[in-house]
């Protein structure tokens, strides 16, 4: 159809034949590189807007501990992790599958959920983003299970959304953004919990 | 094909209690909502004009960043289809679909695949489309047409929708608890995402400069047509391309806050070509003109194609809030509706949509990218009289002898004596809903004459 492509470029070109050209065209600024930090205190209030459950924690070695024991509250015995997931996050006391080799889909949608690290968090949208790098996983990993345990750093926060564009500039890999458990509200506008993806967000906030 | 009139659908609409009562909620709703979330906002205006000015930017260049797209979705392992309209567009998809060996598909809920009748179109080819969106299943399986932009199924309630799906999905237990309708929906589409090897998506924004598509939405199912098939086809409207990557930080924080009325939606999925080892491991991008080059030539009408699809101007017009979707005879109903379809399609299919509004500004106030939706109705009212000469014949006849009267003086004093005797019979369709002054006893004319 490379008729269609000259024939669409050309009508354009004729219908803004009365704008400036692209060179003069006034640019709205660009986010500074160095994104704002955010506060994880409004975070964690933020995310517990959307129905999901925070736990902070302060001393980071509690983190296993502290996964292991939500786990235990959900039920959930057989986590998947993505295979570099770091050791120092890795709950005791659970079956955890690593995605290496790479589960088929269907092992992964019958793992009771899924653990993994975070890429940004942003305060106040209360916003989890995942660009399915270091710990985090490739995105059906983090999409079939019906329970996502998410890590934050409180050093991932960054206060908005275009603070975490900008921190996400140059990413070639496929990003999340991820605000509370899937919902739907299209029946009545009444609002459910929990649709298509994890029905279930927990969300770990450490320094 | 020319569209029933408005004014000829909207009485059997707003007589159907139960829509106007889901209408009347649904739009309160999320009003408050929206009021609530934009107020959060400090800086909401300043965002408005600079969600406006990225779009305008991209507007008033759109060759160059349709170009430069397609080179970056290129390099990043994608391909670029160009579409002039929907005929075009469906057999793109159609034969893609083939070639990667299927006779389905599933798909995230997109405007622009409603707009190009993309299931009706694949059907006929052997090729089933399953709707996963919630509203879109159910307006799918009723056999009905979505009333609404972000719930389409808006018009319908709970007990309606237990119904259908009691006979349609074969779960004749079920009770009518949102709750658990959603459950059966989940059920109902969960082998579909596991099994179904094409997805089809629209695309919400695509960034020239590095090729990455967006798609934003609440329920998971866009996700799962997006990461699970290995083959992804996204049909997008050539007025969704943004100049930069950086350009999603104003858009992203204006669409859900205008949409929903929430701070953010809960997924939002980035995807740039290909990624080895996640996902699609073969995506095509079908840019699709159909109708939006004619738009863009309209000096006035091309703020239009600003749109972002959020629907908050559905959601405070009183004309949209009594009337519904269904009303609008088009794939994008209330005030955006009103000027984008006449604008899309051939401007003499909808004559009458430009006159669908009481003109209260309402929406041009909610609109994240401030689209002047006003302004624009009246200039389409004018393009409607000077091109199609359709409008409505009383309002012509009485322009015709305003003329007339104005261009004489013994004419207008004529009609100004005349006027004080007797309501003129001719404006009983207006003076109907409306309080047409007292004559003075008077006129300045005869009061100049008699000093």
């Amino acid at each position: 159809m490379s008729d269609a492509r000259a024939h669409i470029l050309a009508r354009i070109r004729l219908a803004t034949g009365d704008r400036a050209p692209a060179d003069d065209t006034p640019r709205p600024p660009i986010p500074a590189p160095d994104a704002t930090p955010g506060d994880p205190d409004l975070l964690a209030e933020r995310i517990a807007d959307y129905a999901a459950t925070v736990t902070r924690v302060d001393d980071p070695a509690a983190i296993p501990d502290v996964i292991a024991a939500i786990l235990a509250r959900h039920q959930a015995t057989r986590i998947a992790i993505p295979a570099d997931l770091d050791h120092a996050l890795r709950p005791p006391g659970v079956e955890l599958i690593a995605d290496d080799p790479p589960l088929d889909h269907d092992a992964i949608a019958g793992a009771d959920g899924v653990l993994t690290a975070c890429a940004l968090a942003i305060a106040r949208t209360g916003t989890i983003v995942l660009d399915h790098t270091a710990g985090q996983g490739r995105r059906a990993l983090t999409l079939l299970p019906d329970l996502h345990v998410c890590v934050i750093r409180t050093h991932q926060v960054v206060d908005d959304v275009p603070d975490a564009i900008a921190g996400l500039l140059g990413a070639t890999t496929p990003i999340t953004l991820v605000s509370g458990p899937s919902a739907t509200s299209d029946i009545e506008l009444d609002r459910v919990e929990g649709v298509h993806g994890p029905r279930r967000l927990e969300a770990v906030l450490a320094p | 094909m020319t569209a029933t009139k408005f004014q000829v659908l909207a009485p059997a609409e707003l007589a159907k209690a139960q829509q106007r009562r889901n209408l009347r909620t649904a739009t309160t709703t999320i009003r408050a909502k929206r009021a609530a979330v934009v107020a959060e906002v400090e800086d909401w205006e300043a965002l408005r004009e600079q969600g406006a000015r990225i779009k305008d930017e991209a507007l008033a260049n759109l060759d160059v960043h349709l170009e430069r797209l397609e080179a970056s979705v290129t390099a990043a392992g994608g391909t670029v289809h160009w579409a002039r309209d929907a005929a075009q567009a469906n057999a793109i998809v159609a034969r893609l679909t083939r070639e990667a060996g299927s006779d389905e598909v599933i798909k995230v809920k997109s405007m622009a695949t409603d707009e190009i009748g993309l299931n009706e179109a694949l059907a006929a080819q052997g090729i089933t489309a399953h709707e996963t969106d919630l509203a879109e299943l159910i307006v799918q399986l009723a056999g009905d047409r979505p009333s609404h932009i972000l719930v389409p199924a808006i018009h319908r309630n709970r007990v309606e929708i237990r119904d259908l799906f009691r006979e349609k999905l074969g779960e004749p237990d079920l009770s009518s608890e949102p709750a658990e309708l959603t459950a059966a929906a989940r059920r109902h589409l969960r082998r579909r995402f596991l099994s179904v090897g094409v997805g089809v998506s629209g695309a919400n924004f695509a960034c020239a400069d590095t090729g990455t598509v967006a798609v934003v939405e609440s329920e998971g199912n866009g996700r799962m047509c997006t990461t699970l098939p290995h083959t992804l086809i996204t049909v997008m409207g050539i007025e969704k391309v943004l100049p930069r990557f950086a350009d999603l930080g104003a858009m992203l924080r204006l669409l859900p806050r205008s949409s929903t009325g929430e701070r953010m939606n809960p997924y939002t999925s980035l995807w740039t070509g290909v990624t080895p080892g996640d996902g699609p491991q073969a995506f095509h991008l079908i840019l699709l003109d159909n109708g939006r080059t004619a738009t863009l030539a309209d000096p006035v009408g091309r703020d239009a194609l600003r749109c972002i699809r959020c629907s908050a101007c559905l959601n405070v017009c009183p004309v949209y809030e009594r009337a519904g979707g269904h009303a609008y005879t088009s794939t994008y109903p209330g005030p955006i509706g009103a000027i984008l379809a006449p604008q899309l399609a051939e401007l003499e299919d909808h004559t009458s949509l430009p006159w669908a509004s009481s003109l209260c500004g309402a929406c041009y106030e909610v609109c994240p990218v401030k689209i002047d939706i006003p302004t624009i109705l009246v200039h389409l009212r004018g393009r409607v009289v000077d091109e199609t000469g359709d409008a409505p014949r009383v309002e012509r006849l009485a322009m015709r002898a305003a003329a007339a009267v104005f261009a004489s003086r013994r004419r207008y004093e004529a009609a100004q004596a005349a006027r004080r005797l007797t309501r003129l019979a001719p404006l009983r369709p207006w003076t109907r809903f409306r309080e047409l002054p007292d004559p003075p006893r008077q006129t300045f004319r005869e009061w100049w004459a008699d000093r």
